[in-house]
């Protein structure tokens, strides 16, 4: 095994030659710790490392760097989001150190969505830099120990690098050249977006696995399971950026209301058994939403338990 | 060009609620191009203010003026000590306008009567957009020749976002992505290497985040020209 980045949970998973299986949890609106703390206890144990996202569809939350501090003391790995719309460079820079601080090593390097499908559709957006350049910076403070000034930084923070590629975004030509482009910026592991559209995004896999992406960076695929068609429809409606099949919304409305919960589940079942073999795929990033209880089941049935204990 | 719209008349009344007698100043400017704060919507706003005031019973007194420009001090002079002859003052020029004019005439008070949007131009008959947010390091050459600063909704400088569906922005339906735009245009011309690799930070010092800017052109300053 090469020496490692960061020496975090899941680049040890990765490097190992495991198939990965992160998950990830909201913060909560507002500073209850105990209902977070108790959404924790379904992931422990059950995922390499949670992802805990950074205001979220711009609605304001606990911060990221204190959920993620929370979750280290409760003994579980979080992945820390960073957006760079609510954060100037310098903030960002503080931020990172004070969440290696706090025993953080992994990171999601992300813009984040506009602010106004938030609820704060009033504020500034900060982007003074992008995600590209985001996954530059961290890298930059963990190889070269320096800001972006230059200036030394007295312990560098040795993060493992993630980023979010959506290959459902448009112009669809162009995603696997950004992705490449993460990968250059330095990215270590990407995230994608929920993926429903299994057909395009075999196509999507097949361009980066000749363009030799996955060979350079570990590509995690996103699943996240329908509760019901209802969410299938509302995501399709307004969520940016998803690209929910027609068949997929007619196969949950096909079973009773009350079955459609474990439909959805079935089908994530069955994307992640595909994923298992899809060459270039090095994990699954299992997005429950607000169904955090379920991924021990979700787990269990999708046979990735137990998760790989590496010293 | 200086892009502004009409304040609401509403607002407007608010803001002379209390007042007998204005001058309304136009300017031949941005705004008058754009159709907002010329000869023309200097009349109709006074019309129609005159005659909200009249329907309630309170006329107002309303004198109308255009200056050639209200960012230039030579023209704002022209206005003379007059503009103390009334209650208020209200100006349709772009938010420079009654700023110069607070500066000149400081007993009395300006307010805007536009809300100031963004540098554009017209792209089609009575619809303007934005094209420049006035960042002071133009790089446009860099993106095909479109800029992302003004016209991406996070001003990536390496897009398009996961949110960008069919050539429109995830903010709103009425949005193109420039960074669509960009792309296609870099690919078509096979130009698609330029779109690679980490651009640098950008600087915004150059921007309003370095503070108020100012230009000096040094030969001007001495007459020489
Ligand atoms: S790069 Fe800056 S100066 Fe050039 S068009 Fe864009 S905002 Fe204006
Ligand atoms: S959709 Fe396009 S224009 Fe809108 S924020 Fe994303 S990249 Fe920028």
């Amino acid at each position: 095994m090469s020496e490692l980045k960061s020496g975090s949970n899941l680049e040890k998973v990765l490097a190992a030659g495991h198939f990965a299986f992160t998950g990830e949890c909201g913060p909560p609106k507002g500073a209850n710790v105990e209902h977070l703390v108790e959404k924790f206890q379904h992931l422990k144990g059950n995922v390499d490392c949670v992802n805990m996202t950074d205001n979220q569809t711009a609605v304001v939350r606990m911060s990221s760097m204190a959920g993620s501090a929370l979750m280290v003391n409760e003994g579980l790995e979080p992945n820390f989001q960073m957006v760079c719309r609510d954060r100037n460079r310098l903030a960002m820079m503080s931020d990172i150190l004070g969440a290696y601080a706090l025993g953080v090593r992994n990171m999601l390097c992300l813009s984040g969505d506009h602010q106004t499908f938030g609820n704060h559709p009033e504020a500034k957006n900060v982007h003074c830099i992008d995600s590209m350049q985001l996954i530059a910076m961290v890298k930059k403070m963990r190889d070269e120990g320096k800001f972006l000034n230059d200036e030394d930084i007295d312990v560098p923070p040795k993060m493992f690098i993630g980023a979010a590629c959506n290959p459902f975004a448009d112009p669809y030509e162009f995603r696997p050249y950004r992705l490449a482009n993460k990968i250059e910026a330095g990215a270590d592991f990407i995230q994608t977006q929920c993926i429903f559209n299994m057909e395009k995004f075999r196509d999507f896999m097949s361009k980066v696995v000749d363009m030799g992406l996955h060979e350079k960076c570990y590509i995690l695929a996103g699943v996240t399971p329908m509760k019901n068609a209802g969410m299938a429809n509302f995501m399709k409606k307004f969520v940016p950026g998803m690209d929910i099949p027609d068949e997929l919304i007619k196969r949950l409305k096909g079973v009773e209301k009350k079955d459609q919960a474990e439909e959805g589940i079935k089908f994530a079942l069955e994307q992640v058994e595909e994923f298992k073999e899809m060459e270039g795929v090095a994990g699954v990033h299992m997005m429950a939403i607000e169904w955090e209880h379920k991924v021990p089941e979700i787990a269990e049935r999708a046979g990735v338990l137990p998760r790989p204990v590496i010293d | 060009m200086i892009v502004a719209d009409r304040k609401p008349i509403e607002e407007l009344l608010g803001m002379v609620e209390d007042c007998k007698k204005i001058l309304v100043v136009g300017c031949k400017g941005c705004v008058t191009v754009c159709n907002v704060g010329g000869l023309k919507e200097v009349e109709v706003l006074a019309a129609t203010m005159k005659i909200a005031r009249k329907k309630a019973g309170n006329p107002l007194e309303i004198a109308e003026h255009v200056l050639e420009r209200q960012c230039d001090r030579e023209y704002v002079s022209q206005l003379g000590e007059e503009v103390n002859d009334y209650d208020a003052v209200l100006s349709m020029a772009c938010g420079v306008g009654p700023q110069f004019l607070s500066e000149m005439y400081k007993e009395q008070s300006f307010f805007p009567a536009v809300n100031t949007t963004f540098f554009g131009g017209a792209t089609q008959h009575g619809v303007w957009e934005e094209r420049c947010a006035g960042c002071g390091t133009c790089g446009i050459h860099m993106f095909g020749g479109l800029c992302p600063i003004a016209r991406c909704a996070k001003s990536l400088l390496h897009g398009p976002c996961g949110g960008s569906s069919n050539g429109i922005c995830e903010v709103n339906k009425e949005t193109e992505c420039i960074w669509d735009s960009i792309v296609k245009k870099k690919m078509e011309a096979g130009q698609l290497e330029d779109l690679l690799g980490v651009k640098n930070f950008k600087s915004w010092k150059t921007a309003r985040d370095g503070g108020p800017r100012r230009s000096i052109r040094e030969e001007l300053v001495q007459g020489n020209i």
